[in-house]
């Protein structure tokens, strides 16, 4: 249904349910798809904010770049792996196949959790290092949106363990598909924000 | 995947047993409106309270010891981010949006229930945050709605410490809690509306929350990210917002902090929040007049234009708010222009609004009292915000009484007669009893001309250069005498409409007994909500069958109709045919008369 269709329709002329008056979702797609990519909306504005928010804050003379632990290097290798996993999962289920689809999807969420405690090891570094939240700026900002980055995978890693124990309890893939295609989502968003927030955290 | 609408699906609705789940722990889209309602009106009157105080001292500063300085700035700060956000916010979306959405988009139910239910909790829980904040030490904060840093983080600044935290973390839990709700009333719109209900067949109170749900769910992220931000400068001491500043003498911690950056990330947020709450409005407003008009809404899709136009354009106004800021000219320049261009779509709204009227068979009732009465407050309040868009003239107006008095016609009094008026005018449907006619109507007079002796003469102390936020004008040569009497007489008016709002309350609680037994549609209204098997609707709101929609909700005045409208869901084969067309008496005489 195109958009301008839709918005220049003259409602008072046609009557009755014909043709293209017929209900259409605007979106062809389970709700609960439309629901999660609408809060990914929301939280690329929430990012977007800190982001500029960095920008701004980045011109005042105060601000001492930060050198950012290599420890970061391995940790995104891990959220890639995760992410891997999921999509692996997530082709599985559509083809409606059932081997190997614990190893992917229990795998993939196994290496976020692993990127939780990769960037907890990177925080310690920085304490080591003598950077605190409050040293300078650049740290306020490094802990904040890494911190940010690691709620919003916790959020998500919540939602997977429910579907993981179901999975276990042997819970037929079928009736987990939904929740599998919207967790591998869910992932390659995430992923892509600490792409872009790793990019703009180490080039600054 | 063919698309099925949800409302046909098979929706699995909670089915409460008990006295609890069903009017506690609901998750009913009807039981969760009436407490957003219940709760918002409630914290509203708190919000009241705390403005009488602040008049009382305003127009007899010498014969009051109510509150002290502190406690007036701590007073003008939750007056303002209750209203704007807990009253204001919450009703529409959350009281309005629950109750309205599903009915009128003929689903059974919003899509998500429990995140629905959570939503309104969550949203208690941020009221209750917000409430503590006045039991604790040093009381709530009083740095002023916007929370300005550095002063609001300040040892000067009553509730600096606590009372800040308080706030931000309260406003924090409203947006997750609008965040979860929000979700939930854009999904339902988009993909939950029954056969037959294209977009372009919405009413427009649908359209208004809609996208004012959006907005709120794009603009509220800059405010939780200067919360955090906010929050961490206060508790860990970073300096994200906090320049480097001496108190009482000695130099703090923060060092190069930029204050302006949390002005910018403050009213992202806070000029759509205004459209958050107008859009809404505009919503409301557009179906009680057009119903009480028997006419339809005047020019429906330019209606609908306009509202994704104010929508849209007022994420690129936001800076019209910090003139005064210090931040680079130019930019004013362009935010005065955006400003103006808002205007354009807004007036188209006015004029459709006074055009549905034109020869309108209008029914004076208490809903279309409150209606009409918007029109003319929101004219007002529209009109110097012209003023103050222009940046020549916001410099000297901007730190007086004229602000106050735009933003209250504009943003307090105009969404709060359209609230009225929706409240008087789905009350039959909500609680199955009609409300006492008369005395509505004493309360819209009270009300309507009371806010005008309220806010009208401020306009002029705004003229003279009395300058906001001082809690005593003390004697100063350019404020006249008179400046003070007509102080008091504003104090007068307000606690005039102020005691007036009772009128409202008596009449809804009195009514909920002993009101008269409402018909399933009194008004006559054409659109779903009021074609309900059951009044008030019960739990899954349509029976076995779902309606199915065959036409738009504004058939109204349709000649040869047996009740002179046509609700959405009578299908073309029920029309009346042309024969059976009936003259209209009104043409008969005057044809009679030539």
């Amino acid at each position: 249904m195109s958009l301008i269709k839709a918005l220049t329709e003259k409602p008072w002329e046609h009557k009755g349910v014909i043709g293209g008056l017929d209900p259409e979702g605007v979106f062809d797609t389970a709700s609960e798809k439309v629901a999660l990519v609408i809060f990914l909306v929301i939280a690329s504005v929430i990012f977007s904010m800190f982001t500029v928010s960095y920008y701004v804050r980045m011109e005042l003379p105060d601000w001492t770049p930060l050198s950012e632990p290599s420890q970061l290097w391995i940790n995104t290798g891990l959220l890639v792996i995760s992410s891997v996993l999921f999509q692996w999962a997530r082709s599985t289920v559509s083809a409606g196949k059932q081997k190997n689809i614990m190893t992917a999807f229990i795998g993939g969420g196994v290496f976020a959790i692993l990127f939780i405690a990769g960037q907890l090891l990177a925080w310690q570094d920085l304490q080591a290092a003598g950077h605190y939240v409050t040293s300078n700026p650049a740290n306020s900002f490094f802990y904040l949106l890494t911190g940010l980055h690691a709620l919003h995978l916790l959020g998500g890693l919540w939602v997977w363990s429910k579907s993981s124990i179901r999975l276990l309890s042997g819970g037929k893939t079928e009736d987990l598909r939904l929740s599998i295609e919207l967790c591998t989502l869910y992932w390659h968003f995430l992923l892509i924000v600490w792409l872009l927030m790793f990019a703009v955290l180490s080039n600054t | 995947m063919a698309y099925v609408p949800l409302a046909d699906q098979e929706q699995e609705l909670s089915h409460p047993h008990s006295w609890v789940t069903k009017y506690v722990w609901s998750q009913d889209h009807k039981v969760i409106a009436i407490q957003y309602g219940g709760t918002a009106i409630a914290v509203g009157l708190v919000a009241l309270v705390l403005s009488l105080l602040m008049r009382m001292q305003l127009g007899f500063p010498e014969s009051f010891d109510l509150i002290d300085p502190s406690s007036y700035y701590q007073s003008v700060t939750m007056h303002g981010m209750i209203m704007v956000v807990y009253l204001l916010t919450a009703l529409f979306l959350g009281g309005f949006g629950n109750y309205l959405i599903p009915l009128m988009c003929g689903a059974r139910d919003m899509v998500f229930p429990f995140l629905n239910m959570l939503s309104y909790w969550v949203y208690l829980l941020s009221v209750l945050i917000l409430m503590a904040s006045f039991f604790v030490g040093d009381g709530p904060t009083g740095a002023g709605w916007t929370l300005y840093p550095p002063q609001a983080s300040m040892a000067g600044t009553p509730g600096s410490d606590t009372g800040l935290v308080l706030m931000v973390a309260s406003l924090a839990v409203f947006i997750v809690a609008f965040t979860m709700g929000g979700l939930n009333y854009v999904t339902t719109v988009l993909q939950a509306r029954c056969r037959g209900l294209t977009m372009m067949r919405l009413p427009l109170t649908v359209w208004g929350i809609f996208v004012a749900t959006i907005l709120g769910l794009f603009a509220f992220p800059a405010l939780l990210v200067a919360a955090v931000m906010m929050l961490f400068d206060t508790l860990l001491g970073t300096s994200f917002f906090m320049p480097a500043i001496i108190e009482s003498g000695s130099p703090l911690d923060y060092n190069g902090g930029s204050p302006i950056l949390f002005q910018h990330l403050f009213w992202f947020f806070g000029h759509p929040e205004v459209y958050i709450v107008a859009l809404p409005a505009f919503g409301l407003v557009s179906d009680v007049l057009s119903t009480h008009a028997r006419k339809n809404i005047f020019g429906y899709r330019m209606m609908v234009w306009a509202i994704i136009a104010i929508g849209g354009l007022s994420f690129i106004v936001w800076a019209h708010h910090m003139y005064v800021s210090g931040m680079n000219p130019y930019f004013g320049f362009f935010f005065a222009t955006t400003t103006l261009i808002i205007a354009v779509p807004t007036a188209l709204k006015v004029y459709n609004w006074v055009l549905t009227l034109w020869e309108g068979d209008i029914r004076l009732n208490a809903p279309m009292y409150f209606a009409i009465g918007f029109i003319f407050t929101f004219i007002h309040g529209g009109l110097t915000g012209l003023f103050l868009g222009n940046v020549v003239i916001d410099l000297p107006l901007s730190d007086t009484y004229f602000v106050v008095a735009h933003f209250h016609m504009v943003m307090g009094v105009s969404p709060v007669l359209v609230l009225f008026a929706a409240l008087y005018h789905w009350y039959p449907k909500v609680t199955g009893r009609m409300f006492h006619e008369g005395m509505a109507k004493l309360h819209f007079w009270c009300t309507f001309l009371g806010t005008y002796a309220i806010y009208l003469p401020m306009h002029y102390l705004g003229f003279l250069g009395v300058p906001r936020r001082y809690y005593a004008l003390g004697t100063t040569d350019f404020i006249p005498e008179s400046a003070n009497d007509l102080n008091t007489t504003i104090t007068i008016a307000a606690l005039f409409v102020g005691a007036s709002q009772l009128l409202f309350f008596i009449n809804i609680f009195w009514s909920l007994r002993n009101g008269k037994k409402a018909d399933p549609n009194p008004w006559g209204s054409a659109s779903l909500e009021w074609q309900t098997p059951d009044t008030p609707p019960v739990h899954g709101n349509w029976g076995d069958e779902l309606p199915t929609v065959y036409r738009w909700p504004y058939d109204y005045s349709v000649p040869g109709a047996h009740q002179d409208f046509i609700p959405q869901n009578t299908p073309e084969s029920e029309e009346p045919t042309a024969d059976e067309v009936h003259f209209d008496p009104d043409q008969d005489a005057s044809k009679a008369n030539t």
